[in-house]
């Protein structure tokens, strides 16, 4: 328990105090996720919609490989990230191992396939009831599945959400490609990982409050907007 | 549309959070360097504070920014290999003897060294106490059958545990030894579990010092020549990996060997001890 | 099709051209067969169903139909429930295909038909945005120009008499405004051809007594209607054609006069004498 008491008092001071290089590590991670769940999302919402919408030979396949792949182990991810970017890999000559591109390129990875089944399945509900309207209206599959994203927003951001949790979550795959470089490549997680293998605990899980409480205010934000959307829209 | 104000509030609020995430991507960051060189190195030398010393002091004399990635001491080979770092910084000097030797490093120079310590339950269960001798020390913990956490991970203190084994006849196997308990990890990580479960461990003295963990744990054998441990640095064969920074990379071995980074290195102390000891020639 | 909303319709053989352009509805009470809306553009009617069947897991839902659909007509499909009405007006609507038989436009443009027609469903499906903003979104996936859309969606909501909503969220709105918007969204596009289905089932009678007074106007200004009802009233209200189905056939297709004073089969005078049609 006194591990707890003093984490509690290590979160407070840690948020109290504004230590520049918590707020440096603070940002990163928030730049990182927020950056490898835009891009998730920007590939997953069109592929998710493609999915609900299109039908062709290796279609199921590819659905029961979307949501396997949402259970990817993170170490997984990193290190195929960290071969494909590593000097000698494919992707060597762009010079991105150990810099936050490549992080954002693992917890893209990461949170491209569930974004993208969350959102497959939030897309074929709204299909069913809007397919023949917009048919009717000469509506084609891109534009349908453009028009869909938007009237499913809502729920979308649900599945978004579940992806900025599992990138801002995740340290298995960022310590890999990221190296957890002091002021360059560290971001919570892996300052958690490093305060713990260091023995002090207590700044670790004060650390770790922290985490736990931006998840929370992301996520309540998410959760009043969607219910002033239900309000607003119908 | 009860609480309207609130809500009406609430979506301008994460527009405006939006874009600054937005500006905080788009913005450069600061105190970049002009240039910077990776450095593959250890936990021990990271996770004692030893780099957060020196770095500072080499970039105000250079200009140059060193990024230290902190792996075990075979992981951080492995990085170097594949041309994924510019300079190498470890402590195995047989391992390092090979990378040179392979072809995957040149000019290799030994900068300091520092020690490991026999740690262990205050208790001492198998009695080791006392003695300098730690080949003996480490016989009579496997004779006891006491609890010992091993770093199992391939690194430079998980090598120089195994040559001490070696020196006392012994090798003890986690699937055979049950006190024998391999972590698979790093130093911190292998002392949380020692801590944890009262066992004994072998620890580099800079990450025992700044260990902030420590529990029923002390020191129980050191000061045995076998425990000693020197550190190299080597640059990665530019001529291998041609993107290599090569100058920048000597410019930060060079200095480390010069007498304004041995002292720098002298002058770093853990809790008043000094913990590297440089002895470049 | 946008383009041609502003210029005067070519004058037809069968009706002189609405003066004023295609935007100007005709007056009230105005009775008979005006040219179709919104278009110096070919025709596309008539529509040729020729012995058109559909099935669905093995089952036949409709067979063997053969019927006509002639421009500026008010057709009415009346039947019971399950007699395949629905499905009909999707198979000409071009929602669904045949299984057997076919279904084809006939008129000079014919290449252009799914362009213009369009279709209200019995509950209509509205975007999450404001009513003015459901109708702009059909225009635009019509092609429309941006700087025409207003204006024209701006209209249909006046016809439906549903300007002074526009803004409104079209989620929100009543049944019955809904159903009126959806009108609104169809009429926008100017449709030689409107496919209703059932428009007014789940509405009160004033709600539905509105849309088939937005569904008059839409038909005075020159769009064929083809609609789906089992209510008898609207059915004498609305026909000028009958087309009686039951069980998946046709059995009756006449002028609604003719139909309503004396139907030809018993299937169809059950079903007038308000009985149970099994």
């Amino acid at each position: 328990m006194t591990e707890l008491r003093g984490a509690f008092a290590q979160a407070l001071a840690l948020i109290g105090g504004a230590d520049p290089s918590l707020v440096e590590i603070v940002l990163l991670t928030v730049q990182v996720s927020f950056s490898a769940v835009l891009l998730a999302t920007a590939i997953a919402l069109p592929l998710g919609g493609a999915l609900a919408l299109y039908r062709f030979p290796g279609r199921r396949g590819l659905v029961v490989l979307l949501n396997a792949l949402m259970g990817l182990p993170p170490v997984v991810a990193g290190l195929a990230v960290y071969l494909l970017l590593s000097r000698s890999g494919a992707l060597g000559a762009w010079g991105l191992l150990f810099t936050p591109g490549a992080m954002i390129a693992a917890q893209c990875v990461l949170v491209t396939p569930i974004v993208a089944a969350l959102s497959r399945q939030v897309l074929e509900d709204l299909w069913a009831e809007y397919a023949e309207q917009l048919r009717s209206l000469g509506a084609g599959r891109a534009r349908a599945i453009a028009t869909l994203v938007w009237e499913g927003r809502h729920a979308l951001l649900t599945a978004v959400l579940a992806g900025f949790g599992r990138a801002i979550a995740e340290v298995g795959a960022v310590l890999i490609v990221g190296g957890n470089i002091a002021h360059h490549t560290r971001v919570m997680t892996t300052a958690i990982a490093l305060e713990t293998s260091k023995g002090d605990l207590a700044l670790a899980l004060g650390l770790g409050m922290l985490l736990i409480g931006m998840s929370i205010v992301v996520n309540a934000s998410a959760y009043l907007l969607k219910e002033y959307a239900q309000v607003r829209y119908g | 549309m009860r609480r309207r104000p609130f809500t009406v509030l609430l979506l301008p609020a994460l527009a405006l959070g939006l874009s600054l995430a937005g500006a905080m991507l788009a913005a450069p960051r600061p105190a970049e360097a002009e240039e910077f060189i990776t450095v593959a190195s250890t936990t021990s030398t990271e996770n004692s504070g030893l780099f957060g010393h020196l770095l500072p002091l080499f970039q105000a004399q250079s200009g140059i920014e060193v990024r230290v990635v902190a792996l075990g001491t075979g992981q951080a080979m492995r990085v170097a290999e594949r041309g994924d770092a510019d300079v190498l910084f470890v402590h195995h000097r047989a391992s390092e003897l090979k990378f040179v030797e392979q072809g995957h490093g040149v000019g290799r120079r030994e900068v300091m060294y520092n020690d490991f310590v026999l740690v262990g339950p205050r208790a001492d269960p198998a009695g080791v106490a006392g003695t300098r001798d730690a080949a003996a020390a480490f016989a009579r913990i496997a004779q006891a059958k006491a609890p010992f956490a091993s770093r199992g991970d391939d690194s430079g203190t998980h090598k120089a545990e195994r040559a001490v084994w070696k020196s006392a006849g012994l090798a003890p196997d986690g699937a055979r030894d049950p006190w024998y308990r391999e972590t698979g990890s790093g130093m911190g990580a292998t002392l949380n579990t020692a801590a944890a479960m009262d066992a004994y461990a072998l620890a580099d003295r800079g990450t025992w010092l700044g260990f902030r963990n420590k529990g029923g744990l002390v020191v129980v054998v050191e000061g045995d020549p076998v425990l000693f441990n020197p550190y190299g640095v080597i640059l990665v064969n530019p001529a291998r990996h041609p993107h290599v920074k090569a100058a920048a990379g000597q410019r930060f071995i060079d200095w480390l060997v010069s007498p304004a980074g041995q002292s720098a290195i002298a002058g770093f102390k853990v809790g008043g001890a000094q913990v590297f000891f440089p002895d470049a020639k | 099709m946008a383009e041609s909303a502003v210029k005067l319709q070519e004058p037809r053989a069968a009706a002189p051209a609405t003066p004023g352009g295609p935007l100007a509805v005709a007056p009230a009470g105005r009775e008979g067969r005006t040219a179709p809306a919104g278009n110096g553009e070919a025709e596309i009617l008539p529509l040729e169903c020729r012995d058109v069947s559909y099935a669905a897991g093995g089952q036949a839902l409709v067979q063997g139909l053969t019927f006509r659909l002639e421009p500026g007509r008010r057709t009415v499909l009346l039947g019971p429930n399950g007699a395949g009405k629905s499905l009909t007006l999707r198979l000409c609507h071009g929602l669904l295909a045949p299984s057997r038989g076919s279904v084809r436009w006939l008129g000079p443009g014919a290449a252009q038909a799914s362009a213009r027609q369009a279709m209200v469903f019995q509950r209509p499906v509205l975007l999450r945005r404001s009513a003015l903003a459901n109708v702009v979104y059909a225009l635009a996936v019509r092609g429309v120009p941006r700087r025409r859309r207003r204006t024209l969606a701006e209209d249909a909501l006046a016809l439906t008499g549903l300007l002074p909503l526009a803004r409104r969220q079209a989620r929100v709105l009543s049944g019955g405004e809904q159903q009126r918007l959806a009108l609104a969204r169809a009429w926008a596009l100017r449709p030689q051809v409107l496919f209703l289905d059932e428009p007014t089932a789940s509405l009160d009678p004033a709600a539905a007594r509105a849309v088939e007074e937005a569904i008059g106007a839409i038909h005075r200004a020159g769009t064929a209607i083809v609609l789906t009802t089992h209510d008898l009233g609207q059915a004498q209200r609305l026909a000028d054609d009958v087309l009686f189905l039951h069980r998946g056939r046709l059995l009756e297709q006449a002028p609604a006069a003719a139909f309503f004073a004396g139907p030809a089969t018993p299937q169809a005078r059950a079903f007038l004498r308000g009985e149970l049609v099994l």
